[in-house]
């Protein structure tokens, strides 16, 4: 499937406003990739017989996977809302996510991915968490597993301090989708099944 | 908060020349080689992925560091496998290394590197011998072989689905459905491994199985689905979660629809007679009898059942209770599904749905949970002679009414809508005249859901609604400040005290103007096409023009009033058109004041007028009165100017007896005066104040339509001369008042001095300003048949060939 998450290496989408240079430039342009939502690209399957080998150094399009739809889409809904933001600090991890801004944005078919496909958003302080679905997934459960990932991302990674150590640690992001959303499937977990699960994430982070 | 820090560590990783980045390739080479490989390693390998992913180009590492790294795969500590993974997938595999791990031992790997191989599946025939690899290890499995490689068999599956079902054989898609079934309806339903924890039951480590509790507590009287809990889960009961979370995508994927008789299925393992089929599945008692696939579609049935039945119960934790709904969404469109395959599990399973519907209809917390069984009824309700009216009340009443500024519940109402538009429009009676109601979505959070309307809608404009939507979308900004108004009058008290004192919030709650917000609120359409003091609700609306909602709305407005005319003049008759045409005279001085929207509009408008009128010439006729109105008015020059340029320019071009007979002269003659008159008092005195010059190309255009008009009726042509010479003289003599850049008024002039020159000769002048028809086609001048100058240079190549 093509569940990717944006939240690799902190799921970079530093405020727009506040970072003049690469990540701000357009969608398409060489330089607007983001990194974490690309490394998971290398996960998809590629079937078609005689596929070229991945990484031909051409700029094809569509190369930051709808990751700068789902910017224009939280900064506008920012926009609209008018709330002022809420800054939280470590410690504050649940608050963040109460006022998180969360929207889904249409992907049209062929734009980037081959069919149309919706990518589920959240948004706390300057990051963004990507969630993008297939047409045949089931988009509430998707919601669920967003701000679940979200909120271990946030509290393990201490996402909501400063510094940069976060990016070193993106392999802890790693192991915890590969358990909670194992080859990019959406799992129905309950709460005691996720229990299970997150308690080997713990361990794994723990090491 | 997120910064430098991490910025500058991605420039760094973007920016990093080659020399050093072989140092450093090579010092990791030397790490990796050590005996124990700890923190240093960790964090050089981990910045290593971040140079790697930093740009999109693809890096090839040496090959030295690829194979320390591909043995890293295998190491015991998570970390390294996590970690070379990550790696190896941002790069090119070694050539000749591409099906290194076609081999045999796929299924030993762990997850990490299993994702690796499938990522770098190069081939079908790759994928193929993998997924054989994977079936064989689940056939033959021991039971006590380790948990973990079996667990992840299925979303491995799962992504060979999405990308090369075909990769699976007959006989695996056998196999697994046998399997799919053994897990889902079977699996254990007592609670899984002593684990000497105590538990929460006795603190004795007694042998008796404990069983498997509902979400509320309760002990569970059924079989196991994800619904259920437990201190610790058997291998079977994990696979049931992980089968049920692929069995929607699985069912789809390797579908087939019995119908009758034929199966559209080529993996008809089924002898018996489709008809014969249905019946046997009508009775779930002898499903033993059925194919592998059939009997996985009804499994598949009674799981969903189940699933329906457990969400009624209250669960302790809110996590649960989310994920009750997502099992509500999930069984409804499984349900959906095996119905579609299989029609005779309609009549089964509508008993089911409807007690669902009753039992959320009243409850828009379940709205998400709605939409799917909206898509039951309208995909099964014809057959099972089911009303949905209530359905579809609740669908485009409710919903868009009150949970406009829902997002995602918008993303998924507006994709249910696209995705079933044919059949919406013919069954749902109500569907079109709900506008109003659809672009609150839109009026709310424009951006999001633009592009989705721009799909929909064509399919919302019919003729007899044509004009309230017109006008409805011209007033979406309104009526995004009237969501605002009704979401803050919610929120906050009665009376702000010290606060801001909103005129637009007071006016909203003001019994007088209510009716004018209650009109933009409105569900349905068909009680009017418009108000009639819209004046005073834009005067109430001012303060609201700069709020963020209403200029984002705002901004989407013109692209879909071009969307609205381009699929309205398909299906309009004169009637409407000239209908359209009044409104958009009408309306271009009734907008919204927000910055740049006015000209926005005009400008949509203009284009649209020109469109319309060349489609339909005789709507200038037909419309005359009301496009000499607007004409005739000086002010118009002034506000207006790229709409009164159109207006003027489709009365010069199409008041014309060639375009509708019923143009008479007096009617010419009339129009001319109407034209003459603005041209000469804006031409005669500086602008009023307050106002900027008339722009060049209102006057050019006023004199180019008198003198279209005079060359039809000849007495009028020695006033157009006349008032062409006295320009003329008057800009000889210096600057003028109402034409401030000189190189302007010589274009003006210049222009003046050809039409004058022109109608000298009133019959050039005729055929020049009033050409018949056919000169206007591409033809006329193209075509060797037709064309003079074609003609003779043909004759002339026949007669002087050597």
């Amino acid at each position: 499937t093509r569940c990717t998450v944006g939240a690799q290496h902190g799921s970079l989408f530093p405020d727009p406003h506040r970072l003049p240079g690469r990540c701000a430039r357009p969608r398409g342009e060489p330089g607007a990739l983001l990194p974490g939502l690309r490394s998971r690209r290398g996960s998809r399957v590629r079937p078609e017989p005689g596929a070229e080998p991945r990484g031909e150094a051409s700029p094809a399009e569509g190369e930051d996977h709808g990751g700068g739809e789902v910017r224009g889409a939280a900064s506008l809904s920012r926009e609209a809302s008018g709330r002022p933001p809420v800054e939280a600090v470590p410690g504050e991890e649940a608050l963040a996510l109460q006022e998180a801004d969360g929207g889904a944005v249409r992907l049209r078919a062929g734009d980037p991915f081959p069919e149309e496909t919706s990518a589920l958003w959240l948004a706390v302080q300057s990051l963004g968490f990507t969630l993008v679905c297939e047409p045949h997934e089931n988009l509430l459960l998707a919601e669920g597993t967003l701000r679940n990932l979200t909120r271990h991302c946030l509290e393990t990674l201490h996402m909501l301090g400063p510094g940069s150590e976060v990016l070193l640690r993106s392999h802890r992001v790693d192991a915890l989708l590969s358990r909670l959303l194992p080859h990019e499937q959406l799992l129905f977990l309950n709460h005691r099944f996720a229990h299970s699960l997150e308690k080997k994430a713990a361990a794994y982070a723990a090491k | 908060m997120y910064s430098h820090g991490s910025e500058s560590l991605i420039n760094q990783a973007r920016e990093i020349q080659e020399p050093e980045l072989q140092r450093f390739h090579s010092r990791l080479v030397k790490l990796l080689q050590g005996k124990e490989l700890g923190h240093e390693a960790v964090d050089s390998l981990q910045r290593l992925h971040i140079i790697l992913s930093a740009t999109k180009y693809t890096r090839t590492l040496p090959p030295e560091l690829q194979g320390s790294l591909q043995s890293l795969l295998a190491s015991p500590a998570e970390q390294f496998q996590v970690l070379s993974s990550a790696v190896l997938r941002e790069t090119l595999p070694l050539s000749g290394q591409e099906g290194n791990y076609t081999q045999e031992n796929f299924i030993q790997l762990n997850n990490h590197a299993a994702a690796l191989v499938l990522s770098q599946a190069g081939s079908r025939a790759d994928l193929s011998s993998l997924c054989a690899q994977l079936l064989r290890s689940l056939e033959s499995r021991q039971s006590d072989g380790p948990a973990a490689s079996l667990t992840h068999t299925l979303p491995i599956l799962n992504t060979v689905l999405t990308h090369s079902p075909d990769c699976l054989t007959e006989d695996h898609v056998t196999l697994m459905s046998k399997k799919l079934v053994d897990w889902l309806r079977y699996a254990s339903i007592t609670q899984g491994g002593g684990a000497p924890s105590g538990g929460f039951f006795t603190g004795t480590r007694s042998r008796q199985p404990v069983p498997i509790a509902e979400l509320d507590g309760t002990v569970s009287g059924d079989f196991f689905t994800v619904l259920c809990v437990g201190q610790s889960f058997t291998e079977d009961q994990w696979m049931n979660v992980y089968s049920f979370s692929m069995l929607r995508h699985w069912l789809i994927t390797y579908r087939s629809v019995s119908n009758g008789n034929t199966t559209a299925d080529t993996d008809d393992r089924s002898e018996v007679d489709g008809s014969v089929v249905s019946m046997v599945s009508a009775t779930s008692s002898s499903s033993r009898l059925l194919p592998p696939k059939e009997r996985l579609r009804e499994k598949a049935f009674q799981y969903c059942q189940r699933l329906i039945e457990q969400s009624d119960r209250k669960a302790h934790k809110k996590t649960d209770t989310d994920l009750q709904k997502a099992c509500l969404v999930e069984a409804v469109c499984i349900l959906d599904s095996v119905c579609g395959e299989d029609a005779a599990l309609v009549f089964r399973a509508f008993p089911c749905i409807k007690a669902l519907f009753g039992r959320l209809s009243s409850d828009l917390s379940f709205a998400r949970v709605l939409l799917p069984i909206a898509q039951f009824y309208l995909n099964h309700g014809e057959m099972a002679a089911v009303d949905c009216e209530s359905v579809w009340n609740l669908v485009f009443g409710r919903f868009p009414a009150e949970l406009f500024d829902h997002q995602f519940l918008a993303h998924e109402f507006l994709r249910f809508i696209r995705l079933n538009l044919e059949s919406l429009q013919l069954r749902v009676p109500q569907y079109s005249r709900s506008f109003p109601n659809l672009l609150k979505f839109l009026a709310w959070n424009s951006p999001a859901v633009v592009d989705d309307f721009v799909d929909l809608l064509p399919s919302l404009v019919t003729a007899g609604t044509a004009v309230e939507l017109l006008h409805t979308l011209l007033d979406l900004p309104c009526l995004s400040a009237t969501l605002v108004l009704q979401v803050r009058s919610t929120c906050l008290p009665i009376s702000e005290p010290g606060g801001r004192g909103l005129l637009s919030l007071d006016a909203f709650r003001s019994q007088s103007f209510r009716g004018l917000f209650l009109f933009l609120l409105r569900g349905e359409a068909g009680s009017g096409d418009t108000i009639d003091r819209l004046s005073t609700l834009h005067e109430m609306l001012t303060e609201t023009a700069d709020w963020p909602r209403v200029v984002q709305c705002a901004q989407t407005v013109p692209v879909l009033l071009h969307i609205f005319f381009n699929t309205v003049i398909a299906i309009a008759d004169q009637k409407l058109l000239a209908h359209l045409v009044q409104v958009m005279l009408e309306r271009s001085s009734l907008l919204l004041n927000i910055p740049k929207y006015n000209k926005e509009i005009h400008r949509v408008f203009s284009r649209h007028l020109l469109l319309l009128c060349k489609l339909h010439p005789s709507l200038v006729v037909d419309q005359s009165h009301e496009l000499l109105e607007f004409a005739g008015a000086t002010a118009n020059v002034y506000s207006k100017e790229e709409i009164y340029t159109h207006v003027v320019w489709v009365l010069g071009e199409y008041l014309s007896g060639s375009c509708d007979s019923r143009c008479s002269v007096m009617l010419i003659t009339s129009c001319f005066e109407t034209l003459e008159a603005v041209l000469f008092e804006i031409t005669s005195s500086a602008p009023p104040p307050g106002a900027d010059c008339p722009v060049p190309r209102v006057v050019t255009s006023l004199m180019s339509a008198l003198a279209k008009l005079a060359s039809r009726s000849h007495d009028l042509i020695p006033r157009v001369s006349l008032f062409l010479s006295k320009l003329r003289t008057v800009t000889r003599g210096g600057p003028v008042a109402w034409c401030s850049d000189e190189e302007d008024l010589v274009a003006i002039v210049t222009r003046g001095e050809e039409l004058w020159s022109l109608l000298k000769a009133p019959g050039v002048a005729q055929s020049v300003l009033t050409p018949p028809q056919p000169v206007t086609t591409p033809q006329w001048h193209g075509d060797t048949n037709v064309a003079m100058p074609l003609q003779l240079r043909a004759l002339t190549n026949l007669t002087h060939s050597q």
